[in-house]
């Protein structure tokens, strides 16, 4: 069954893909109706075995959710090398069956609601190949056994990614925006690439139950790396933690995320959301065993994740492309994930994980929805007025926007709740600097969601006269899933929240997270003051007030003030100009030194001095002799003649003859 | 079966193609026709023949195996000895894959004295699998210089505007270090009274004189690899060269260093390799990092291959020298990967340039609106290339960064850097070639490939994909013979007392 789940996805996605080329054949030879077969059979493969594939993962956690941990399924060994042997195998805990659950569940919805946004498009089932593909990537990461076969659905999801976000190969700024992803996503993939190195190093190992068996016994050892002696599980959770930051954008190396949003919006929703950016945050809480023996560590992930939540909402406050608004949303939420692993509370991390790959893939859906209506215009001061004609979006945005602002009783108010309570009750620095980041960062969440909201629905329409007249409600193939996804984003907080972190959080969990006993923050988050639970709503809701005073009660206040403070407006519409610093900084001195290398140290220094120089000697001396063209296979088969003539003579004088 | 003659079939059948290639009579169509279809048909056999020593191999044994010694001179105590390993059998089969590939990627392509390319190729093959199953030092010598005389034909006849340019570099860096490895080989021979290599290899020669040995071959088998800087011939080489030319170039000549280094160096002369391991470490870094970097400024199709080549033997070089058992079966795979993508790379390049008959990268784009099969194969190649998981360029990479990290963490460090460039000078080709729209008018007809050029790529596609899946059953081929080689050199190193200098 766990079997199915995983691999159904790649086959969908091989069948589909060698349709784009029977389609292509059939429509050379003349058969220019064949598209829209070949395209619907394709739809109808990977919805198919995605939807199957959501089935058996359904039983699959429900067998763990009953039985406990199940038995890993080795498939076959991948690598064995001495001590270092791994195998493609799929992992039963109950961490992994639930990632599961989520990605196949929600990419279902995802593949169905595709059929009817790209129905116009003319590579249908080249999207739903590459859908797949990504799917079942994604799913050999959070089944892994091993770090590697990790690391293999790691890069494979960024392969996938790559190819999605450059799905519209015509676009200039797709592709550019399909190469940046892939290359951050490098960056950060050097890191965890170290990363399982030193684990090796260490345990000599790279599965995961030898690790973590081991970790206690490690926990004091030292490491003598880069020339220092350093803390070996602090070291290798900072490298695990520079892949993760990569994964899932978050400060530093978020540039590619708002980027992505160049894909088709269904790719937004499953991988730029849902499911590929949340692996950074599975990675750690996987890694608990580790994390939890390095303070420092620890205290860089809570850091990080707070500073990101905060920075990614300043920034989606002033953004006018209605995707990257929430793309910029998911950079920050990502970060409150963080920080909530940061101070151990991994299974309130995960509950926000969840919850979040609902309503975050609502919201970007009905994006899509918004954006199908307007004939492709992504431009929120060229929206406005749209609740009526379209209201079944209205409402879906409404579901999701109030599930991402935290507000009783969407998913969103349980998890985000939990986290907040729990940075405080962690009692520590870092702790309260990600409570008070995160306070901040839930006012600016509820702010620019319902910005989003009223520039989007509400006031003058301000789209042309053409565009309108095409408004349309998006049909019931697209609809569909988002009414699964919206009772995802209104009821999974409160049917599992008792699961996650509440009464039966330990059974529910079991061992497949650690936290170490002196880490009691999520204990306490229950002991909190009074003040500390009711805040984070009250602000919420505060947020969404001025939002409405901003843009529906006294629509000249925006203006106003970014013009009051235009540096400041300007420093946040510019994204805090890290683009502008990396291709100053790191782009374009790259190519620039590519290039100075190859003219002046290859072409110069090297050839000049050598095979040139020698070269002109050669050719000074033979002109002097007289014979230009002498060919330089006779040199050669001269001097081998010449060698074997020495060898003998040697021989001879030598006496072994 | 033990006594078969597996390794002089495969070496002596191409001779017997060649003899009949030379028996071709008329006029110039048939000639070519007549020439092109026994190449085909040897290189297919000697390709078939060379997957029974596969199929027949012993894995539980690090002894050569299908030896065969036929005393040449005896006044000499010279033999015509041949065996392979663990270590060397997979580039037996490699040089007589690659072979056929060549023959069929020349199909259409060369037109001018085909009788004569196709001769050069055959015998090409025979001194290629000859280097690999030599097991006399002097024997090992003939076939490893006597490789570059077909490949200065085939550079020199059948190559580009600069060729001769080209073919004189080549000849250059060679010359100085096939030299110093003959002088060495004459006083190995005389040290250890015989030039046979499988005594040879439990032959410990004095520390002093290991130093001198192991500059000697150093001095011709980082010429081969390439190591930087003595790299500069091989963009030239690739440039030059006709398509066939590059992939044999690329896929087996480049593999001479990198199997040199395992088959002399590390359990030959053990102390030296060990003394020198930091130079072979700083040069395999700098190279990686810096030829990356070149080929991110490339506007030539080729050359930017040949920049990233070096890059990839950079790693090879790396898991040589980090002496254990990850590291060195990282190389084998390494080469082994290398020597089917890079090939494949070049081959992909080729497609474009029978089609439209230019290097440059900009002559292309959109290519994916008229290409969509060539585009899939390109984008796997390339995935390869940069290491992705799940092809053979990932296993090779990911073994020896394991087994450079045990040894220094800088170097794995510098060399895992080596990945981030890899991704972005082979993606940005990709999106300059292949995507982007189609609006460069003489593109706009080009046709996509065709069965011949599918039934070139499918093998080595397969290879890739198996390779990066179930590597095993690659490894478990030479678990045994690299476990020996790794033990001799580490017993060796122990038994001096040595203290490495390399820093953690």
């Amino acid at each position: 069954m766990y079997v199915a789940a995983v691999f159904l996805p790649l086959i969908g996605s091989l069948i589909s893909g060698i349709l784009v080329f029977f389609k292509i054949s059939l429509i050379n030879n003349g058969h220019e109706d064949a598209k829209n077969r070949i395209d619907l059979i394709s739809q109808i493969i990977t919805c198919g075995s995605m939807l199957l594939a959501g089935a058996a993962a359904i039983l699959v956690f429900l067998e763990v959710f009953i039985n406990g941990q199940n038995p890993s399924i080795e498939i076959f060994t991948w690598v064995g090398s001495g001590s270092l042997q791994f195998s493609w195998a799929l992992r039963g805990d109950i961490l992994s069956v639930l990632m599961v659950v989520m990605v196949t569940v929600v990419s279902s919805m995802i593949h169905v609601y595709s059929i009817g946004y790209m129905a116009t498009d003319k590579s249908i089932s080249r999207f739903m190949a590459y859908l797949s593909l990504f799917t079942f990537f994604m799913l050999m990461l959070v089944s892994s056994n091993n770090l590697v076969q990790m690391f293999f659905g790691w890069e494979g999801v960024g392969l996938a990614s790559y190819l999605l976000i450059g799905f519209w190969y015509d676009r200039p700024s797709a592709n550019k925006a399909a190469i940046k992803a892939f290359v951050v996503n490098r960056i950060g993939d050097f890191g965890f690439a170290l990363g399982i190195f030193a684990i090796y190093f260490l345990f000599d190992s790279v599965s995961f139950d030898t690790i973590f068996n081991l970790a206690a016994d490690k926990s004091a050892t030292t490491i003598n790396i880069f020339s220092t002696n350093i803390h070996a599980l602090t070291i290798i959770c900072l490298l695990l933690f520079v892949g993760a930051m990569g994964k899932s954008a978050q400060l530093g190396l978020h540039v590619w995320l708002p980027d992505a949003m160049e894909g088709p919006t269904p790719v937004s929703a499953l991988i730029h959301a849902a499911t590929m950016v949340t692996a950074g945050v599975f990675m750690v809480v996987r890694m608990s065993p580790l994390f939890e023996y390095s303070e420092v560590a620890l205290a860089v992930v809570t850091v990080v994740g707070a500073s990101t939540a905060i920075f990614a909402a300043t920034v989606a406050c002033v953004q006018n492309d209605i995707k990257r608004v929430i793309a910029y949303s998911t950079c920050s939420q990502l970060g409150y994930m963080f920080f909530a692993l940061g101070v151990s509370a991994y299974s309130a991390g995960m509950f926000h994980l969840i919850t979040h790959a609902f309503f975050k893939s609502l919201l970007f859906l009905g994006a899509g929805s918004v954006i199908h209506a307007m004939s492709d215009e992504q431009d929120m001061r060229k929206m406005g007025g749209l609740y009526k004609l379209i209201p079944v979006t209205y409402i879906f945005m409404w579901i999701g926007s109030l599930a991402l602002a935290g507000i009783w009783p969407f998913s969103g108010f349980f998890s985000k709740d939990i986290i907040l309570e729990a940075a405080w009750a962690a009692h520590s620095g870092v702790g309260r600097y990600a409570f008070w980041l995160g306070i901040t960062a839930a006012f600016l969440t509820a702010f620019y969601s319902w910005r989003l909201i009223i520039l989007t629905f509400h006031g003058t329409p301000r789209a042309d006269e053409k565009t309108l007249a095409h408004v349309h409600e998006s049909p019931k193939v697209m609809i569909l899933p988002l009414t699964v996804l919206a009772l995802g984003a209104l009821f999974v907080g409160v049917v599992s929240v008792d699961y996650f972190v509440g009464e039966y959080a330990v059974e529910f969990w079991k061992n497949s997270i650690f936290v170490h006993d002196s880490h009691q923050a999520l204990a306490n988050a229950h002991l909190v003051p009074i003040w500390v639970k009711f805040l984070p709503i009250c602000i919420g809701s505060s947020g969404i007030a001025l939002a409405y005073l901003m843009y529906m009660f006294a629509p000249g206040l925006p203006g106003a003030l970014s013009s009051g403070f235009k540096r400041t407006h300007k420093f946040l519409l510019n994204k805090w100009y890290f683009d502008e610093l990396y291709t100053k900084l790191l782009v374009k001195p790259a190519f620039k030194l590519g290039h100075g290398l190859w003219q002046a140290v290859d072409g110069l220094l090297i050839d000049g001095v050598g095979p040139n120089g020698v070269a002109a000697a050669v050719r000074m001396i033979s002109r002097r002799v007289g014979e230009i063209q002498s060919g330089y296979l006779y040199h050669y088969a001269f001097v081998m003649l010449l060698g074997l003539a020495v060898f003998i003579t040697w021989f001879l004088v030598r006496g072994y003859g | 079966m033990s006594n078969f003659p597996w390794l002089s079939i495969i070496i002596f059948v191409p001779l017997v193609g060649i003899f009949f290639i030379l028996l071709i009579k008329g006029d110039d169509e048939t000639t070519a026709r007549n020439a092109r279809a026994i190449a085909l048909w040897t290189s297919v056999v000697t390709f078939l023949v060379s997957l029974g020593i596969w199929i027949n191999f012993d894995n539980s044994t690090s002894e050569f195996q299908f030896v065969e010694k036929v005393i040449w001179i005896p006044s000499l105590d010279l033999s015509y000895q041949v065996g392979v390993d663990g270590i060397s059998m997979f580039f037996v089969i490699l040089s007589t894959l690659l072979t056929v590939i060549c023959v069929l990627a020349s199909w259409v392509s060369i037109t001018d004295r085909v009788k004569d390319y196709m001769i050069a190729f055959l015998f090409l093959e025979t001194l290629m699998v000859g280097m690999f199953s030599a097991l006399d030092l002097i024997l090992f010598y003939v076939f490893f210089e006597g490789v570059l005389i077909p490949m200065f034909l085939i550079i020199g006849v059948w190559g580009g505007p600069r060729r001769n340019y080209a073919a004189y570099k080549l000849f250059l860096y060679t010359l100085a270090g096939s030299v110093l490895m003959l002088i060495a080989i004459l006083t190995m021979v005389s040290v250890a009274g015989t030039s046979d290599m499988t005594i040879l290899l439990k032959y410990d020669f004095p520390a002093s004189l290991q130093s001198w040995l192991w500059l000697a071959f150093f001095a011709s088998f980082a010429v081969k690899v390439p190591m930087w800087p003595v790299h500069t011939w091989l963009p030239d080489a690739h440039v030059e060269a006709p398509t066939a030319g590059s992939v044999i170039l690329a896929g087996v000549l480049l593999k001479f260093g990198g199997y040199g280094f395992l088959r002399f160096s590390l359990p030959m002369f053990p102390l030296a390799s060990a003394d020198f391991t930091p130079l072979i470490f700083i040069l395999s870094a700098v190279a990686i990092i810096y030829t990356s970097l070149i080929a991110l400024a490339q506007e030539d199709m080729k050359k930017l291959i040949a920049y990233s080549s070096v890059a990839h033997m950079g790693f090879v070089t790396i898991g040589v020298f980090s002496g254990n058992l990850q590291g060195v079966e990282g190389a084998i795979i390494q080469m082994l990967s290398h020597g089917i993508v890079s090939a494949a790379l070049f081959l992909v390049v080729g497609v474009l340039y029978d089609r439209i008959h230019s290097r440059e990268i900009r002559a292309y784009g959109g290519l994916v609106t008229r290409m969509p099969k060539y585009a899939v194969i390109f984008m796997i190649f390339m995935m390869a290339s940069i290491g992705l998981p799940g092809t053979s360029g990932f296993i090779g990479e990911f073994l020896i960064l394991v087994g450079a990290f045990k040894v220094n963490t800088w170097v794995a460090a510098f060399a895992t850097s080596g990945l981030i460039l890899g991704a972005a000078y082979m993606l940005y080709l990709y999106r300059r070639i292949v995507f982007g729209e189609l609006i460069k008018d003489n593109l706009k007809k080009i046709s996509d490939v065709n069965s011949r050029e599918i039934a070139i790529f499918t093998p080595l596609i397969l290879t890739v994909i198996v390779m990066g899946i179930y590597p095993s059953l690659f490894l478990d081929v030479m678990h045994v013979s690299v476990e020996n080689l790794v033990e001799r050199y580490q017993s060796a190193l122990a038994s001096a007392e040595y203290i490495p200098t390399v820093e953690q």
